[in-house]
Order: structure tokens, then C-alpha cells, then sequence
């Protein structure tokens, strides 16, 4: 009896002391993922209030770490030194086109990809998946050569075109069209239903979560795309936004008007961000299944 | 009958895309592997009308060249810090908030949100907090960064003006780029661990394992081809490493007093772009190619031996 409670009471403070370790552990996780969260999030955060000093503020030996008299102003400015209102513009013309065309073919191809029969399919399709291994630099060089015969070097067309065919998008939305019962489709046949109107009305409305994180991501892809843009369209009529940004600010170090710079660069983060608040599912869910950026 | 007319609609349906790969993909692999093969191979002088000699003088020229080396030093060095730092703390990360519940959403889009900018507007960003103006001694301004440091009574240290030490900007690289590693890593590792059957844990908690051990022994086993797989691709686009580099130090590739000491391969091949020497761009690019190639079966052939599928 008396051994059993001294029993019972080993049991409690061993469960206690382990009650109490895993709390310890507990604070210790969120402590670390605070922390990191913060360094995370801390450029941003400086980006913002640095684009909301007044240059004198912003040289304070002592930072302030909310600014003293907010400078919308720098916005204005940023706007205008930049010529930010035609880099949004040409942006979202090029995005817009290259976006919806892109979904065209890779709709087109999917679906031959994966519901109809041809010679050939699969070589076809297992040498398209092969140039996913292809580092893009390889075909950069050659295609600047192409574009240039053509006589396309700063126009919208070498901007958009080159680019529109993404096997990636292609095998992605293959393998969601293929998770679509077959029977569907030749009960559609048996109705005399056109392809084209089975891929409307039946497909398409089954896979739109996939062309969602599809449109989400070439999107985002004409925002941040620089190197390219950069060497074949880098004059004032059809820059686009990354590069016109760094062009407009050569100077990233030294005696710079940095609230300005910063403004710019908020200018330029801000449709991202707000595209991330609201659509997150869609790009994460393209993102884990991709590695691609953009 | 209907079945040849079936096919010939298949192509239709596939000529957009094929016609666009062939011009833009499968015309490239050719061209490069010709232009690379041809000795001192110019697009102007090409044409011109001028003949090439097949021969590996492109290569030789590359190789010889002494900035190819500093491209290769800096992107294999930036490569073989960045990625497994990277992975490192992505793994802790990930498992810490698959440890938690409370915040756990909020903690992951916060963690996301890195991926969704603009690498090279971030990076200006980057180079506002690091940056320092001094004359002779006195400091006119400092960033962030260097507050901070002298906040806890350190010395300020040059990290990207003009006279900055290549460690001073490496160091600043390998923050910028393990920063904007970490999401896309977190995101397929937490994706993975909360794959993993509960009961592993269960059985683990039964027997009283420590956490460290839970997690090398239960978690980085079951998920080792995540963890393969984002190396892997961490490989691949850290030799790729360009636009975060453009981001802090502008197209100097380097710090005022040092332009192009941080190029990187992929600079390489495209400075050689306007001067219209395609051979030697092309050349660098299958070197490149021939680089990730390698790199990534070295990778499979060690995840072979290590990863249980």
C-alpha cells in the first residue's frame, strides 16, 4: 500500500518534470520561430518606414524605428524619377498577353497530351520533359541571336513570345486533365459533343485551380523577369518594371537618397504582396510542385 | 480513315507549342552546340559571310580566360555555403512549427512571404541595410546593420562600399541568398513532415526519446527525399546565382573599387552576349550545363545510398 502511493507519486513528478520540460521546449520553439520570423519579415518592415523618413531622418546616427514626420511625398517622387507609370504600364501589357496566350497553349497541348491519340505521343512528350533539364542560359544566347534576325529587339513581341510555351505549365495541368474520368469524354463523343466544347465546358472548369496558380505565376513571373527584358527591350518605350527599377537607381551604395529608393521599391513589392494575401493557396500549391520561380 | 484524321487534329492542337519549342527550344540546343564548336565564332562576322573552323578554341579561350575562374569560385563557393545553411534552418524551422499549433498558419506565410518578391528589388533593400558613407573616419551615415553593431559596442564594418573585403560582400551575398532560399525549402519540408504517419511519434513518445533524436533518427530519415529534392534543386539554381547578385551591387557585379569580382558563370555567359562572342558564351553556357549536369548525379548517386524511399 505504502509502496504502491510512493509509486503513484514517482509517476506524478516524473509527469510534472516532463509537463514542465515540455512547456520549456514549447517556449524555446516559438521563442526561435519568433525570432526568425522577425529577421524574415525585417527588411521589409525597413523598406517601408526607410521609404517614409525624410532623407535628414533617415542619416540619424541613431535610426528611428518609426519615422518622425511621414513623407508621402517620396512616393510621388519615387513615381516620377523612376517613370514607374510606364514601367506598371508596358509590365501589365506584357504580363496580360503573354498570360493569356500561354494559357491557350498550354490548354491546346495538354489536352492532345492527354486525351487524344497520336503517333508518337509519348517520345514527344518524355523529349519535352528532357529540356526542363536544360539550364535556360543555353537557349538565351541563341534565341538573342533569333530575336535580333528578326528585327524584334525593343518591341512588346520579343518580350512575350519567346516565352509562352512552358513545358512545366504543360505537365502540370497534363497530369490534372488526367485525373478527369475518360468516361466523361467518350460519353461527351457518344453525344456528339465537339472536343473543343468538352475542353470548355467540362475540362477547363475541372482544372481551374491549376490554371489559377498557372496565371498566378506568369504573372508574377513578367514582374520580377529581368535578364532577359534587360538584353533585348531596354529601352525607355518598353522596359519593364525589375530592370527599369534597377536602371533608374544605378547606385545602391554610397550617399544615395535611399527614403526615395526605398519608395520605389515599395512601389514595386507592394501588387506582390497584395496578389500574396489574397491568392497564397494558389501559388504555394503551384510552387511545392514546381522549384521553378516565376 | 477517322483514325488518320484524329491525328492530324492531335498536331493542330499541338502546332502552336511545337512550332514556338522549335524555334525557341530545340533550334538553341543545335545552335549552341554548333556555335560552341566553331573556333572564334562571332555573330557579326558570321553574318558577314565569314567560315568557322570546327575545332574546341571557344572552350580553351573560356577556361584560359582569367575571369572565368573568379565566376567559378564565386558561384561554387556561394553554392556550397548557401545550400546546405539553407536546408539546415529550413529543416529546423519546419520542424519547430510542425511542433506547434497555436500561430502555426500565420508563422507559415509569414515564412512564405520572402519568395513572392522581387530579387531585385529586395536586394536594394539588402544593400540600403548594409550600407555605410564614411569620410577618412568619420561615419555620415550607416545602415541598419552597422547601428546595430555599434549598438552592442562593435566596430561598424565595411560590408559593400567601395574597399570592402570579398569576405565582407560574401557574407552579405550568403545572408541575402540563404534569405531567400529558406521559403520555397520550408515550404516542401513542412509539406513532407506533415505527411509522415502520426505513429511513428506515438511510438517514439511510448518508448521516451528525446527530441533532438526524434528528429534525426524519425524525421530526417522519412523525409530525406524532400530533402534530396531540395538540394538538389538548391544545387541548380545556386549555380544559376545571378539576379540576387545584380540586386545589391547593381551591374558592377562587385563593390565600386572592385567591379565584377562577385560574377558569377551565368554573368559571364552574358557579357559576352552584346560583343557578339557566341561562341565563347556558348561555350561557358554547356561548361555550365556540363557543371549542373555533374553536380546533380553526384547529388542522386549520394541520395541513393541515403535516401529511404
Amino acid at each position: 500500500m505504502a509502496q504502491k502511493t510512493m509509486k503513484e507519486q514517482k509517476m506524478q513528478t516524473v509527469t510534472a518534470r516532463s509537463r514542465i520540460g515540455s512547456t520549456v521546449v514549447k517556449a524555446f520553439t516559438y521563442l526561435f520561430l519568433i525570432v526568425m520570423a522577425v529577421i524574415v519579415l525585417f527588411p521589409f518592415y525597413w523598406m517601408i518606414i526607410s521609404s517614409l523618413k525624410t532623407l535628414a531622418e533617415y542619416k540619424w546616427a541613431k535610426p528611428s524605428f518609426w519615422p518622425q514626420t511621414v513623407m508621402w511625398s517620396n512616393y510621388a517622387e519615387a513615381f516620377t524619377t523612376a517613370n514607374l507609370g510606364r514601367l506598371f504600364t508596358n509590365t501589365v501589357i506584357v504580363g496580360v498577353i503573354s498570360t493569356l496566350l500561354s494559357l491557350v497553349i498550354t490548354v491546346l497541348t495538354a489536352f492532345a497530351f492527354a486525351r487524344l491519340e497520336f503517333k508518337g505521343k509519348n517520345v514527344l512528350f518524355a523529349g519535352l520533359l528532357a529540356t526542363m533539364m536544360i539550364p535556360g542560359e543555353l537557349f538565351t544566347i541563341t534565341n538573342y541571336a533569333t530575336v535580333n534576325s528578326f528585327h524584334w529587339l525593343n518591341t512588346y513581341t520579343v518580350l512575350i513570345v519567346p516565352f509562352l510555351v512552358s513545358v512545366f505549365y504543360i505537365y502540370l495541368l497534363r497530369q490534372n486533365f488526367l485525373q478527369i474520368p475518360n468516361e466523361l469524354y467518350l460519353a461527351a463523343k457518344v453525344d456528339g459533343t465537339s472536343d473543343l466544347k468538352y475542353l470548355w465546358t467540362v475540362m477547363i472548369p475541372l482544372s481551374l485551380p491549376t490554371l489559377i496558380s498557372i496565371t498566378i505565376l506568369k504573372m508574377m513571373g513578367a514582374w520580377n523577369s529581368y535578364i532577359w527584358p534587360r538584353l533585348v527591350a531596354n529601352d525607355d518605350a518598353h522596359r519593364m518594371i525589375t530592370n527599369g527599377l534597377r536602371n533608374a537607381f544605378k547606385d545602391t551604395t554610397g550617399d544615395v537618397n535611399f527614403p526615395v529608393q526605398m519608395a520605389a521599391v515599395a512601389l514595386v513589392s507592394f501588387p506582390l504582396f497584395l496578389v500574396y494575401i489574397f491568392l497564397r493557396k494558389y501559388i504555394m500549391k503551384g510552387v511545392s510542385r514546381s522549384g521553378i520561380k516565376g | 480513315m477517322v483514325d488518320s484524321k484524329k491525328q492530324w487534329k492531335a498536331w493542330l492542337y499541338l502546332a502552336p507549342a511545337i512550332v514556338l519549342l522549335l524555334v525557341f527550344t530545340v533550334w538553341p540546343i543545335i545552335n549552341t552546340l554548333r556555335m560552341a564548336f566553331l573556333d572564334n565564332y562571332n555573330g557579326m562576322r558570321a553574318v558577314a559571310g565569314e567560315k568557322f573552323n570546327i575545332g574546341i578554341e571557344n572552350f580553351k579561350k573560356v577556361v584560359e580566360f582569367k575571369d572565368f575562374f573568379v565566376c567559378l569560385k564565386n558561384t561554387a563557393l556561394l553554392c556550397v555555403i548557401t545550400v546546405p545553411v539553407s536546408t539546415l534552418l529550413a529543416l529546423l524551422i519546419s520542424s519547430a512549427l510542425n511542433s506547434i499549433k497555436f500561430l502555426q498558419k500565420f508563422l507559415q506565410t509569414i515564412f512564405f512571404l520572402p519568395y513572392v518578391t522581387n530579387s531585385i528589388a529586395i536586394g536594394m533593400v539588402f544593400a540600403a541595410m548594409f550600407n555605410m558613407v564614411r569620410t577618412v573616419r568619420i561615419i555620415q551615415t550607416a545602415g541598419i546593420v552597422n547601428n546595430v553593431i555599434m549598438f552592442f559596442g562593435g566596430q561598424p564594418v565595411n560590408w559593400i562600399n567601395a574597399g570592402s573585403t570579398y569576405w565582407a560582400n560574401m557574407v552579405v551575398m550568403i545572408i541575402y541568398i540563404v534569405w531567400n532560399a529558406l521559403p520555397f525549402k520550408i515550404l516542401i519540408l513542412l509539406g513532407g513532415m506533415q505527411s509522415i504517419n502520426k505513429q511513428y511519434y506515438d511510438a517514439a513518445k511510448v518508448d521516451g526519446s528525446s527530441r533532438s533524436r526524434i528528429l534525426w533518427k524519425i524525421t530526417v530519415p522519412l523525409l530525406s527525399p524532400m530533402i534530396a529534392y531540395v538540394v538538389i534543386t538548391g544545387f541548380i539554381g545556386g549555380f544559376k546565382e545571378y539576379t540576387s547578385i545584380v540586386g545589391i551591387f547593381g551591374e558592377n557585379m562587385g563593390p565600386a573599387s572592385a567591379a565584377g569580382r562577385l560574377n558569377t558563370m551565368v554573368g559571364y555567359i552574358y557579357d559576352a552576349l552584346p560583343n557578339n562572342d557566341y561562341g565563347r558564351a556558348s561555350a561557358a553556357a554547356l561548361i555550365l550545363f556540363g557543371i549542373i549536369l555533374i553536380v546533380t548525379l553526384i547529388n542522386l548517386q549520394v541520395s541513393k545510398k541515403r535516401v529511404h524511399y
